[in-house]
């Protein structure tokens, strides 16, 4: 037990540093896709750096409050993701960090901010059924939502699985802010309603939600790495391969609108799941 | 190195400029979007156009103020928290250029918010609007007591 807490605190620890150097990789395959030569690899870590060190400034005390329970959040998913926690506690978590940050935008009256808060409402509502459906389908094979169980089953997940990856795809895409799904805040193009959700933040305050989403990056990565959790080589060469596809469907999707991603993200994925889980159910 | 030596590496490492257009012809805006183009590609440097003064670092203003968008302009460089910088792109962006005898004219950026660097040229080249923001960095050094 204080072995595994020991390990579920290094992976707390290294998870920004991981979320970090895959943004930094990410920005430099993008440059290079898009035949430019691309901000160092440590560009994230200079862009949060520097975020830090600017002055405070704040629009009213929610502003304050909500980064800081966002970063907390996502921090405590992978920490529980380290521990081989609940899936479900995980999900929780998770979502209490993505409606903090939806109340601190929603706390100011600019109307950039807000329209960016209703943007990332509506991304919520299409990535997290199917994350549910995708733990769902973990329990349905392994009988249990922990990810010990998944990590006692003993054969990859991917086999019995296969459809549920392409639907964490999905998820991965909209949570990742990749294209067509990046309609609440932008990588890319920054001046797309003037960052959306993110408009209001600024200084340290947006270099908390940017360690927050590096977390996320990490625990998004290490759920993808569940289907392959027998192998470590498996694993990463799946992870490997699911981001770069990422990566190329984020440079060839024009940004669409939410109505898109609600009928493609939910439509497509929710018969992906159901398929599967059938299909496996007959399986079994 | 501390904390703050970090901090300052970042700071030198990533200004975010938000661009402003005060009247211009657009023909310094041109050239200042196209410093984002793959034949230049600003953000080697980690220079990102940000569409938002509340994460800028830089503010890059081109054209003539007027009696109009001088508020405007005093309030997006309010609205960029510091350590902060400004660079004053074009002719007019300078003095007013062409323009600088106009009834609604007021003149060169400086006269509204305090400028640390001055990239002329009608318009200015996309070479030199890179090397204004290297200037400014070295402003933010001295700043900073860097330097």
């Amino acid at each position: 037990m204080t072995s595994k807490f020991l390990l579920a605190l290094a992976l707390t620890i290294a998870a920004p540093f991981i979320g970090g150097l895959v943004t930094g990789i990410d920005r430099k395959i993008t440059a290079r896709l898009q035949s430019r030569y691309g901000p160092p690899i440590a560009q994230p870590f200079y862009d949060v750096l520097k975020l830090l060190g600017k002055d405070r400034m704040v629009v009213n005390m929610w502003q304050a409050l909500c980064p800081v329970v966002t970063l907390t959040a996502s921090a405590l998913c992978v920490f529980l993701f380290g521990m081989q926690a609940d899936l479900l506690l995980i999900f929780f978590v998770l979502t209490v960090g993505g409606v903090f940050l939806i109340m601190g935008a929603m706390a100011a009256p600019s109307p950039y901010s807000q329209i960016g808060a209703q943007r990332e409402l509506m991304q919520m509502l299409a990535y997290e059924p199917l994350l549910i459906l995708v733990f769902v389908s973990f329990s349905m094979v392994t009988g249990s939502f922990k990810i010990a169980d998944v990590y006692a089953y003993g054969r990859p997940l991917l086999p019995q699985l296969p459809l549920m990856f392409i639907v964490l795809g999905y998820a991965l895409t909209i949570k990742l802010r990749k294209s067509p799904f990046d309609i609440a805040a932008c990588h890319h193009a920054h001046q797309e309603i003037v960052r959306g959700v993110l408009t209001e933040y600024s200084g340290p305050n947006l270099a908390l939600i940017e360690i927050a989403h590096w977390f996320d990056v990490a625990l998004i990565l290490g759920l993808c790495s569940l289907f392959w959790s027998t192998s470590a080589l498996g694993a990463a060469t799946l992870l490997a391969g699911a981001y770069f596809l990422e990566l190329v469907i984020d440079n060839v999707t024009a940004r669409m609108t939410w109505r898109f991603m609600l009928q493609n993200a939910l439509g497509v994925g929710l018969a992906l799941s159901v398929l599967n889980i059938v299909w496996q159910s007959f399986n079994n | 190195m501390s904390l703050t030596d970090w901090i300052n590496k970042g700071r030198l490492k990533s200004p975010w400029v938000v661009h402003f257009d005060c009247g211009s012809c657009n023909g310094c805006d041109i050239e200042v979007l196209a410093c984002l183009t793959p034949l230049y590609d600003v953000e080697r440097f980690g220079i990102l156009n940000i569409g938002n003064p509340k994460h800028a670092d830089v503010l890059v203003v081109t054209g003539t103020v007027n009696h109009r968008n001088k508020t405007v302009l005093k309030n997006i460089y309010d609205q960029m928290p510091g350590p902060k910088a400004v660079i004053a792109v074009g002719a007019c962006g300078l003095s007013g250029g062409v323009f600088r005898e106009a009834y609604n004219v007021v003149g060169g950026v400086d006269k509204v918010i305090p400028v640390d660097v001055y990239v002329p040229g009608c318009p200015a080249k996309p070479e030199s609007i890179i090397d204004g923001v290297v200037k400014a960095l070295d402003v933010v050094k001295t700043k900073l007591g860097l330097a």
